[in-house]
């Protein structure tokens, strides 16, 4: 068990600063990301699952710090903290890009448009592998091949504006998976893209997890990407997790009233007109101006008097965890 | 005039924008938004027009409000007062029937004027059509924000004040304002998170309900539409590919673009992980689009015959009503 967890973050707090006031944007995160494993992080927005991938990745903005916690990334050399690290030191650098890689939701900013497309994958394998010149641009080439991009050898060099929006993400793809990445973040991959391009990306993040045992931290709000997706889910709510475990579990048999309000709250494809879906009423909390307790205790129909303290996380069974005072109701319920 | 009677008649109606290129501006091709839809909104249902971004299901939706007018074909609008060609009507004669036709816009943090205050957006519809006093005006206003489950008080609060679900919930309160008989939504919950997005959904339907409206709703979501649709068109390049009852879409499925598009959709629910079926390459350029039937190039079944002859709407055996496709590989065709 030990062996294959490539990533482990544990109560994880990173906090922003705007206008002197304090964004507990992550309140104490946990999970492990395991080696040829797909982890979906699921949320609203506003709940933290950016920040998680971009504490990870040490991309956090300038007015913001991990302030308790751990990340270790379990590689080849060993264990090594990457929250201790100097944000742009040596070694950060060295593991940035190389062994864990990112995608990003947006491939139209994040991507430099001022630069080809070749240059931009190019510039990873110069920084880390010692391929030399004509190496680096057949590999390119080679990757934008296996991403599915028709006429790689032209495309290599053009330009971002003369991709489309699903070529751009393969392109981004390519760059990430340039240096074989032991960990892959993707954040909202597919989010701006059509479902016919979202199922052509979902393919080719299959084979990689398939093909190298490449780990991948997905980042999405969709339900339904989760359970065509994921080994293993974490639910969070308002920087916390309130409910992980694998996929089966979590989704067959949610514990956290939130998971079961989410759930609730999506029609599902095949299931007509006569499904029933229930809204969760009111609003997330004001990051700024949270709720004591329990983050969920407003919006949630199990509300009780110990939810005014913030509870525990409980072990449902060895690989699932909820943080819900009366999770033991809901978990005989589940059983049933 | 029957609960079914076609509200609105859309007969051949195409719209073309032109591509400029060069100093002169000279028109060298036409984007072919809109290419030949024949359609029948029935008065009182619900009618959700589904595709992938660039088949011009937003031009279309704009083309029956006469947003943008179409360069070719007819809409007829029929009510009361017998039938009228909307699209033979100038600005002024159109005035009388804006009145019937609204729409809520996708994104609600663009579509309300921020230095307005909510009475201010919301009194402006009212005004032009003949509410005269301040007081009324503000009754009106009041009770609207009521029926969308938002507080009277809110008017006199500008948008930013309020969060992505109230906004769009202001929206919907605009385009009620002058009491119309149709509303397109263009992807009315597609900026919302999930649990805010049900909360939308409902209340949508309850106002149907209350008010006898009729929805074209746009969206690129196939899950929303068949909860909330009553019948569907799949569009693809400008063109209608199948049209019929929404349960129907789903048991029974024509056109191989749908069958596509529904297999790429992430179902939340692990016991109907079904094959996806992966479409290769993008959307074709509606400003080139490919001869003969416009998904050939992608579809897995096309023959020669695809390459050249551009199928027809045909009317296929349905046990739930007309069910029409676009395909030569479908049999038995009903006699027209």
């Amino acid at each position: 068990m030990a062996n294959d967890v490539a990533l482990t973050v544990k109560a994880l707090k990173t906090y922003i600063y705007t206008n002197n006031r304090c964004n507990r944007a992550l309140d104490g995160v946990s999970f492990e990301i395991r080696q040829g494993k797909t982890l979906c992080i699921v949320g609203e927005s506003g709940c933290g699952k950016s920040v998680t991938a971009a504490s990870i990745m040490q991309l956090l903005p300038t007015l913001s710090r991990i302030e308790e916690g751990e990340i270790t990334y379990h590689g080849p050399d060993g264990p090594v903290r990457i929250d201790q690290l100097p944000r742009d030191g040596a070694k950060m650098r060295a593991i940035r890009g190389k062994e864990i890689a990112m995608i990003f939701q947006d491939p139209m900013t994040a991507l430099n448009p001022v630069y080809s497309i070749g240059f931009q994958i190019k510039e990873m394998l110069k920084y880390h592998t010692g391929l030399g010149r004509s190496d680096r641009h057949s590999k390119a080439i080679d990757l934008l091949r296996s991403m599915g991009i028709p006429l790689p050898k032209k495309r290599v060099n053009e330009y971002p504006h003369l991709y489309s929006g699903g070529m751009r993400q393969r392109a981004m793809i390519a760059i990430g998976m340039s240096c074989n990445p032991r960990i892959l973040i993707a954040d909202e991959p597919t989010t701006a893209l059509d479902v016919t391009i979202q199922a052509q990306i979902f393919e080719l993040m299959d084979t990689l997890k398939r093909d190298h045992g490449t780990a991948i931290m997905l980042i999405t709000h969709d339900m339904g990407v989760v359970a065509e997706l994921a080994d293993d889910v974490a639910v969070m709510y308002m920087g916390n997790i309130v409910e992980a475990g694998p996929v089966g579990k979590v989704l067959r048999n949610p514990v956290h009233p939130y998971t079961r309000a989410l759930l609730d709250s999506i029609p599902v494809l095949g299931r007509g007109k006569d499904q029933e879906i229930k809204a969760i009423p009111g609003q997330t909390p004001d990051p700024y101006n949270r709720p004591k307790g329990c983050q969920f205790a407003d919006r949630c129909a199990y509300r009780i008097g110990a939810c005014d303290q913030m509870p525990d996380e409980m072990q449902v069974a060895p690989d699932h965890r909820v943080t819900c005072w009366r999770y033991e109701e809901f978990a005989a319920d589940a059983a049933e | 005039m029957q609960p079914n009677d076609p509200i609105l008649k859309l007969r051949d109606v195409q719209v073309h924008f032109p591509v400029k290129t060069g100093v002169f501006k000279r028109v060298t091709g036409h984007v072919r938004a809109v290419d030949g839809v024949d359609l029948d909104v029935r008065r009182g249902e619900v009618l959700g027009l589904v595709g992938e971004s660039g088949c011009g299901k937003t031009t279309l939706g704009k083309a029956i409000l006469q947003l943008v007018r179409a360069t070719q074909g007819t809409v007829t609008y029929s009510g009361e007062d017998g039938e009228t060609e909307l699209t033979s009507l100038d600005d002024a004669g159109l005035f009388r029937f804006r009145k019937r036709l609204q729409i809520v816009f996708q994104d609600p943090h663009s579509s309300l004027n921020p230095a307005f205050t909510i009475f201010g957006s919301l009194e402006d519809p009212l005004r032009h059509y003949g509410v005269k006093t301040r007081e009324e005006r503000r009754k009106i206003v009041g009770d609207l924000l009521e029926a969308v489950n938002m507080r009277r008080e809110s008017m006199d609060r500008y948008p930013h004040e309020f969060s992505g679900g109230q906004r769009q919930r202001i929206g919907i309160a605009r385009a009620l304002s002058i009491e119309p008989e149709l509303i397109v939504c263009d992807e009315a919950v597609s900026a919302l998170d999930v649990s805010i997005q049900a909360q939308v959904l409902q209340l949508l339907m309850a106002l149907k309900r209350e008010k006898n409206l009729t929805y074209v709703f746009i969206t690129h979501d196939l899950s929303v539409t068949e909860y909330l649709c009553d019948r569907i068109a799949v569009m693809y390049l400008g063109k209608i590919v199948e049209l019929c009852d929404a349960e129907d879409l789903y048991a029974n499925t024509l056109h191989p673009y749908s069958e596509a598009l529904l297999s790429a959709i992430p179902v939340a629910d692990l016991d109907k992980k079904s094959r996806r079926i992966v479409l290769q390459g993008d959307v074709p350029s509606p400003v080139n689009p490919p001869s003969g039937c416009p998904f050939h190039p992608r579809c897995r079944y096309a023959v020669d015959r695809c390459k050249t002859e551009v199928p027809e709407l045909r009317r296929f055996k349905s046990a739930k009503g007309e069910h029409m496709a676009a395909c030569h590989l479908i049999d038995q065709p009903l006699a027209e």
